[in-house]
C-alpha cells in the first residue's frame, strides 16, 4: 500500500528570503528538516519565525531561494503535499456553532487516510467535550481542538506554531506529551515557539532565529545545552559577595569552596552548579548579535 | 472532480446547521424578515399590496444574501476561519460553494416565503410568470452574494461590519423601491437613484412576476442591469479576495 519510506529530508530550504515592502523579514536562511525529526524554530516575536512557517505551508510567496517540502514546492499548493500536511495556526477561530466530533468528522473527510476522529479526540483529551458547541470551550481546549483538526488527516509533517502559548502547566504537559507521541508515530515535526523550555524539552533539533537570520542551528547538545562542557558554579563568599564561574569542570572548583568553608567551619552559601540552559544559550547568542550591530 | 462536489454538499449541510444553531444568523436569515413581511403587509392597504409585498421580497433576499454574506466572510476571514480552510486539502471551489449554497439557500427560502405567504395572509395572486420569478431568483441571489463578498473586502473587521452593511442596505431599501414603486414617484433625483440600484431592477422583476401585465420580455432591461452588477461584484470579489486577515 505504502511507498518505500523516502530518504529524502522532509524539509529543505536554502537561501530563503522574503521582504515585506520595504522590511525583510528572512533574510536568506538555510536548514533541512529530517524524517521523523521534531524541529524547533526559536526565537523572539518578529524574528521571522511565523514568515518561514507560513512559507512552508504554502500560506505565502518567497522572494527568493528554494524550498522543498516532502518534495513539493509549498508555494503551488497542490493538493497532494496538503493531504499530508497538517497544520496548527498560531491563532484560529473555528465555525462557533459545531461541536468537535462534527468538526473533526468533517476534517476526517477531507483526507485520503484519515485516522479514526474518535480517537484522535481521546489522543488530545477532549472526549467529556466533544458534544459541546465549541464556542463553549475554554481557550485550552480550543487549542486542543486545534491539534486535533491538524491531526486527524494522519499527516506525515505537522506544523505547531506556538501550539502551547497560554496554556496552565498540566495543559502544557499535556501537549507535550501529545507532541511527544507523534515522534514515536515517525511523523516530522516542526515546532515554532517562544518558550525555551519547550523547544530543549521537545526538539531534536533547534534553530534559534532573530531578525530573519540562522544564528545558531543543531541539536540542544551541540548548542551546549546540558551538556558537561561548559558548567555555571555560583557561590556567595565570606563578604557577601555573590561570584560566578563558568568552568568546563567543576570539580575542582567546587573542592576547592568547600574545602575552605569546612576549614572555616562554615556552609558555602548559595552554592548552585548549573548545565546550562538554552535559555543561556540563547541569551548569549542574542545579545551577541544585539552588540555587533550596535558596533556597526 | 466528484469528490469536490461531494466534499462541497458536506461543507453545505454543515453551514446549515451553523445557521440554525447561531441566533444572530437565524434571527435577521430568516425570523426577522418573515416579521417584516406580516408586519408591512399588514400595514399595506390590499390594493397597494401587489407592489409593496415584491418589494418585502427584495429587501428580504438583499438582507438573507448581500447583508449575511458581507459580515459572514469579514467574520471568517478575521477569525482565520478562512485560512484554516486554505491549509486543509479542501478544494477552495468546494468551500466557497457550500458557503454560497448555504446563502442561496436562504434567499430563495425568502422569494417562497413572500410568494406563499404573501397569498396564504394577503390574499395575492399566486405568480402569473413563474419563468421570471425563478430566473430573477437565481440572478438576483447570484448578484447580491458576488457584491457581499467584494463589499466584505471593503470592511476593515467584524466589529464595523454591521455599520457599513447597513450603510448600504437601508438607503438601498428606501430608495431602491420596496416601499414605493419608483415609476410613480414624482422625485426625479429619487428615480435616477433607483434606477442605478441593483435591488429596484430585482424588485422590478419580482412585482413583474405576481402581475398579469408582466412577463420576462417586458423586463429583460432590469435582468441585464441585475446580472451586470452580478459580474460588477464577481470581479471584485475574485480579485480582491484575502484568506489572511494582514495585509501584507
Amino acid at each position: 500500500m505504502m511507498g518505500p519510506v523516502s530518504t529524502t529530508p522532509a524539509i529543505e530550504v536554502h537561501g530563503l528570503r522574503k521582504a515585506y515592502g520595504e522590511h525583510q523579514a528572512v533574510r536568506g536562511i538555510d536548514f533541512t528538516v529530517g524524517r521523523g525529526e521534531v524541529f524547533g524554530l526559536l526565537g523572539p516575536n518578529g524574528a521571522g519565525k511565523t514568515t518561514t512557517v507560513e512559507i512552508l505551508e504554502g500560506y505565502r510567496a518567497r522572494d527568493g531561494g528554494d524550498v522543498a517540502v516532502l518534495g513539493f514546492d509549498p508555494q503551488r499548493r497542490e493538493r497532494a503535499l496538503r493531504e499530508r500536511l497538517g497544520i496548527v495556526l498560531q491563532s484560529c477561530g473555528f465555525d462557533r456553532h459545531l461541536t468537535p466530533r462534527e468538526m473533526v468528522a468533517h476534517w476526517a473527510s477531507l483526507y485520503p487516510h484519515p485516522r479514526d476522529p474518535a480517537e484522535v479526540i481521546r489522543l488530545v483529551g477532549l472526549e467529556d467535550k466533544q458534544d459541546d458547541i465549541v464556542r463553549g470551550l475554554s481557550g485550552g481546549q480550543q487549542r486542543r481542538l486545534d491539534l486535533a483538526l491538524a491531526l486527524v488527516g494522519d499527516p506525515e509533517l505537522i506544523f505547531l506554531d506556538e501550539p502551547t502559548t497560554g496554556f496552565d502547566p498540566a495543559a502544557r504537559r499535556t501537549a507535550w506529551g501529545a507532541i511527544r507521541s507523534l515522534r514515536d508515530l515517525g511523523k516530522t515535526v516542526v515546532l515554532t515557539t517562544h518558550y525555551l523550555d519547550e523547544a530543549q524539552e521537545l526538539s531534536d533539533r533547534v534553530a534559534i532565529i532573530k531578525d530573519g537570520r540562522i544564528l545558531a542551528i543543531g541539536t540542544p547538545a551541540e548548542l551546549g545545552v546540558g551538556t558537561a562542557q561548559r558548567v555555571r558554579v555560583t557561590w556567595r563568599s565570606e563578604d557577601g559577595e555573590l561570584h560566578e564561574r563558568e568552568v568546563d569542570d567543576p570539580t575542582q572548583l567546587v573542592h576547592d569552596l568547600t574545602a575552605e568553608a569546612l576549614a572555616r567551619g562554615e556552609p558555602v552559601r548559595d552554592l548552585t552548579v548549573v548545565r546550562p540552559s538554552l535559555e543561556d544559550v540563547y541569551l548569549e547568542l542574542t545579545a551577541d548579535q544585539q552588540e555587533e550591530t550596535v558596533g556597526v | 472532480m466528484s469528490d469536490a462536489i461531494a466534499i462541497g454538499w458536506r461543507q453545505f449541510r454543515l453551514e446549515r446547521k451553523q445557521f440554525w444553531r447561531n441566533p444572530t444568523a437565524a434571527f435577521f436569515g430568516f425570523l426577522l424578515p418573515v416579521v417584516f413581511l406580516l408586519i408591512i403587509g399588514s400595514l399595506t392597504p390590499a390594493s397597494d399590496r401587489d407592489i409593496i409585498i415584491p418589494g418585502i421580497a427584495g429587501m428580504n433576499v438583499m438582507a438573507s444574501t448581500f447583508n449575511a454574506i458581507a459580515m459572514n466572510m469579514t467574520f471568517r476571514r478575521e477569525q482565520g476561519l478562512l485560512k484554516r480552510m486554505r491549509g486543509t486539502p479542501m478544494p477552495t471551489g468546494a468551500y466557497l460553494g457550500g458557503v454560497f449554497g448555504n446563502v442561496a439557500f436562504n434567499g430563495t427560502l425568502q422569494v417562497a416565503i413572500v410568494v406563499f405567504g404573501g397569498a396564504a395572509i394577503f390574499g395575492l395572486p399566486l405568480p402569473y410568470h413563474w419563468d421570471e420569478l425563478i430566473i430573477f431568483t437565481i440572478v438576483g441571489i447570484f448578484s447580491f452574494t458576488a457584491l457581499g463578498i467584494a463589499f466584505s473586502h471593503v470592511i476593515p473587521n467584524f466589529d464595523a461590519a454591521p455599520a457599513y452593511t447597513n450603510f448600504v442596505f437601508l438607503p438601498s431599501i428606501l430608495l431602491g423601491g420596496v416601499f414605493f414603486d419608483p415609476a410613480t414617484t414624482s422625485s426625479a433625483v429619487l428615480d435616477d437613484i433607483a434606477r442605478v440600484l441593483p435591488i429596484s431592477h430585482f424588485i422590478a422583476g419580482m412585482r413583474g412576476a405576481i402581475q398579469p401585465d408582466g412577463g420576462l420580455s417586458h423586463h429583460v432591461g432590469d435582468l441585464t442591469v441585475l446580472a451586470l452588477w452580478g459580474l460588477f461584484g464577481l470581479y471584485f470579489a475574485i480579485r480582491g479576495f484575502s484568506w489572511d486577515q494582514r495585509r501584507s
